[in-house]
């Protein structure tokens, strides 16, 4: 159990959008309201999974939608409490603990707000080990876990139960409820308990992206190559060094989709490399052949500071180095690779682990 | 012939060039009066090159007035910042995340109004115009006079912006109002940001614009007068009156480009000593290197195109002093008062400037003055600042591989031969006044904006129609073909269009073709 406070925001949001692959929200937006959160309430106790009560009753809480709307259409505040309050009143039990669904820049930071505004302590876990775009891609979701009952909440005041057949479902009808909303909605679920957090999530993924913000941060304070320090934690392979010279992204179907295309630069000269997203970073091709694949992770930075770069956030002209590191272990089994392996994104070769890609 | 000017904090430096040729440089210190400075800057030209003032074709100035308004906050006009959002936003009002007293400064004048609009062109909510006339009258009565205003997905719909306009202008006639839809792109705060910090620089930006073409006219030269902007290329008057944000590191911009032209190299990183301050920056392939992720000027976050620059209060004024045994050279300065107040010329403020005459680094003022400073003094203060310069170019560098460094700027003389990370020091003849003479060789740019149908013409397709539209307007203004480069391209897709419709913008920049629109202009 440790505190987390204000000042330790500025290196969780770097670092879980360095996991985010591309997605998993803004990390300026998230760090921001995480830290008006605390700010206004006091600090967030974070724990470790093993510190929690077997029988506790624990809810994910996270922002669902288009991370390019969600740079315009910011938030209105109340929204993930709302979501948070009428999933307990409709459960009809206190809600002991919040955590994390994904890691990234706003949603390993929006359960930060919960824990402050709800006054409870925030499990140091997330269900992926990285970002995902849809709701049933979560590891609990291999180990038959429900994701509903579910609770959304937008910016107008609307809020919304879900109870589904299964968690594929769950993202159907929350995906149209958020393009309603306008794209972007505040949401709880996952109810789970203290023994299924142990057993089900990606443990201390929330302190592995304050670790990865930090690295970031002393290695350029040191002038070391902070690229470097990052793709060593991470176990990666540094696949390509270059410059943005074409971004295509549409908001569809309730999410930002696109390809960002990068021209070579150093040893990279003369190659390119096409990324291809659905929120996150989904497919590294470098010169016709693939590179890296979901469910490994590929991760833009910016080639001088080291910062994540975001899909909404990358433009013609930055300067990127892209990692891809691998995933968690149970992403590479067969459940895991039918869940989030490449064919399910409409991909037609089989998945290969980064490290046999890029030997 | 042109003229370029560049006003920075401590001088005010002017060079005369025919085509690639400088005719004549003048340093002048800056004044508090900008007409006098400039004034005197045309007259030092003068009484060096005496040029005809019918020869000159165009008179170039690039400015820190406002980017140092906002870093010293002065002269900011009070500014109300009206947001139409609700009930989406709130968590986030405008000047979160500003510096408080830069805001304090502003007057914290925030108001959070219905409206804006969803990604797919739905309102958020319908534009309560009672609403804004309420907000109006609040904004009268508070005595406000500059008004920037913000809409969700403005740069995708601007109506409700232009309509909040209307009714801010029909019931506060003569109050000044900033559009964020005109200023910046996708990204609500960023954009937000530079709109209210536009809108606060509204007055200074009349006084200091008016200013510039009093002194220039006042003189006889009947030339086009242009202002820098952020990316190196030029905007008229009338523009910057309007768009002062848009001259923001302007200076950084214009010394590497000045440097790149008089040093003639391309891969190098560029050391710009001024009175006050040093600026390091970076040239690849003979452009500013620009930097990539958002860029915060006086505390606040933006997302302006802007040349990668570091700054450190270390420049020729900078004020040597020991504090508990610890020798400190800077962030304090004389500024422009060096040529009274350094020792060399006769004050009694120990300065950089007296460090580096007493070590031989230079021979202005009167050395005499300095010769019995003490030697250990002497010394470890000339290699603290090429120590601390090191670290700069250190720390701008993308390889551990030495590169050509270019000195620049008034206190160049600061900098000795065989800096550390270094390949080898280059000063340039002329080096003193590199930011004139890039305000002087300012690049010109072409933009296109405009929708697209996907459905009738592929997205390829679709970018090189626009890319070649905004190259050949940058041609058609002037550019060397051969320079053109296409520097920005934005697509974002209009959802609530039918057919597939996206906005195109591109901007492309090239050198100004030295001479050749010189003569077209006679």
């Amino acid at each position: 159990m440790r505190l987390v406070r204000e000042e330790d925001l500025d290196d969780l949001a770097r670092g879980a959008a360095v996991l985010g692959t591309g997605g998993g929200g803004n990390p300026y937006i998230g760090k921001l309201l995480a830290q008006q959160a605390i700010r206004e309430r006091g600090p967030v106790t974070l724990v470790a999974a093993e510190e929690v009560p077997d029988d506790a009753l624990v809810v994910q809480s996270a922002m669902m939608g288009a991370p390019t709307v969600m740079v315009e259409k910011l938030p209105a505040g109340d929204e993930v409490v709302r979501a948070f309050e009428m999933l307990q009143s409709y459960l009809g039990r206190r809600i002991t603990h919040t955590t994390s669904g994904e890691a990234g820049g706003l949603n390993s930071t929006i359960p930060f707000v919960v824990a402050a505004r709800m006054g409870i302590p925030l499990v140091d876990a997330d269900g992926m080990g990285r970002a995902f775009p849809e709701l049933q891609m979560l590891i609990p979701t291999l180990d038959g876990i429900s994701c509903t009952p579910m609770a959304l909440a937008d910016e107008k005041g609307n809020t919304l139960i879900l109870n589904t057949i299964d968690n594929h479902w769950t993202e159907r009808l929350a995906r149209s409820a958020t393009v309603d909303m306008g794209c972007t909605a505040m949401i709880a679920l996952y109810a789970m308990t203290g023994r299924q957090v142990k057993e089900s999530m990606v443990l201390g993924t929330l302190s592995l992206g304050q670790e990865l913000g930090r690295v970031i941060r002393e290695a350029r304070d040191a002038h070391r190559d902070a690229i470097a320090a990052v793709t060593e934690r991470l176990r990666g392979r540094r696949i390509f060094k270059g410059r943005v010279t074409g971004v295509r992204r549409r908001t569809e179907a309730g999410f930002a989709r696109g390809s960002t295309e990068l021209e070579g630069v150093e040893e990279f000269a003369g190659s390119r490399l096409v990324v291809q997203f659905q929120n996150e970073h989904l497919v590294a091709i470098r010169d016709g052949r693939v590179v890296a694949s979901v469910p490994d992770l590929i991760v833009l930075l910016d080639s001088e500071s080291a910062e994540p770069v975001t899909t909404e956030e990358i433009r013609y002209g930055f300067r990127i180095t892209a990692v891809a590191a691998p995933c968690d272990p149970r992403w590479r089994t067969p459940g895991g690779l039918a869940l989030v392996g490449p064919r399910y994104f409409g991909y037609d070769f089989d998945y290969r682990p980064v490290e046999e890609l890029n030997p | 012939m042109r003229i370029g000017i560049d006003v920075g904090g401590t001088n005010t430096d002017a060079v005369l060039m025919d085509g690639r040729r400088v005719l004549a440089e003048h340093k002048t210190p800056t004044t508090p009066d900008v007409t006098a400075g400039i004034v005197a800057a045309l007259e030092g030209l003068h009484g060096r090159a005496g040029f005809r003032v019918e020869d000159v074709s165009g008179v170039m100035i690039g400015t820190t007035h406002f980017t140092n308004a906002v870093v010293e906050r002065r002269r900011l006009t009070p500014t109300a910042a009206v947001r139409l959002g609700l009930p989406a936003t709130a968590a986030l009002p405008p000047m979160t995340d500003w510096p408080a007293d830069l805001s304090r400064a502003l007057g914290e004048h925030v108001f959070l109004c219905h409206g804006g609009f969803e990604f797919d062109g739905r309102r958020i909510a319908p534009l309560d115009e009672d609403e804004i006339r309420r907000v109006a009258e609040r904004i009268g009565a508070l005595g406000i006079r500059s008004v920037a205003i913000s809409s969700v997905f403005s740069p995708v719909n601007a109506e409700m912006e232009t309509r909040a306009a209307e009714i801010v202008t029909e019931t506060l006639p003569g109050v000044a109002v900033s559009l964020s839809h005109q200023i910046g792109r996708v990204g609500l705060l960023e954009r937000e940001n530079a709109t209210i910090l536009n809108a606060c620089l509204h007055e200074l930006a009349g006084h200091i614009t008016d200013a510039l073409e009093a002194a220039v006219r006042g003189a006889g030269i009947e030339a086009p007068l242009y202002i820098s902007q952020n990316d190196g290329t030029l905007m008229s008057v009338d523009y910057c009156r309007r768009y002062p944000v848009a001259t923001f590191t302007s200076g950084p911009t214009n010394s590497m480009r000045g440097a790149a032209f008089l040093s003639g190299e391309t891969d190098c990183v560029v050391v710009d000593v001024g009175g006050t301050t040093t600026d390091v920056g970076a040239l690849v392939h003979g452009f500013p290197r620009e930097a990539s992720l958002a860029i915060q000027v006086g505390g606040v976050r933006t997302n302006f195109r802007m040349p990668d620059v570091l700054s450190v209060g270390l420049g020729g004024g900078s004020l040597v002093e020991r504090s508990q045994g610890r020798l400190e050279i800077g962030p304090r300065s004389v500024g422009y008062r060096i040529t009274e107040q350094a020792l060399i010329f006769g004050g009694d403020a120990l300065t950089a400037t007296d460090l580096a005459v007493a070590a031989g680094l230079a021979e202005i003022g009167d050395p005499g003055r300095v010769r019995g400073l003490d030697r250990d003094l002497v010394e470890a203060g000339v290699s603290l600042i090429q120590e601390r310069l090191a670290e700069l170019v250190d720390r701008v560098k993308t390889s551990a591989e030495p590169l050509p460094v270019v000195i620049v700027g008034g206190g160049s003389l600061l900098v000795k031969e065989g800096l550390a990370g270094a390949s080898r020091v280059v000063k340039p003849d002329h080096f003193a006044v590199a930011n004139a003479i890039g305000a002087a060789i300012a690049q010109v740019g072409g933009e296109t904006d405009r929708i697209f149908s996907l459905a009738e013409l592929p997205r390829e397709r679709a970018l090189e129609a626009a890319q070649r539209e905004a190259v050949d307007k940058a041609v058609a203004a002037g550019a060397d073909p051969d320079s053109v480069q296409v520097v920005d391209v934005e697509e974002v897709p209009l959802a609530y269009l039918p057919s597939n419709a996206v906005r195109i913008r591109v901007k492309a920049v090239g050198d100004l073709r030295l001479g050749v629109a010189d003569a077209a202009r006679a």
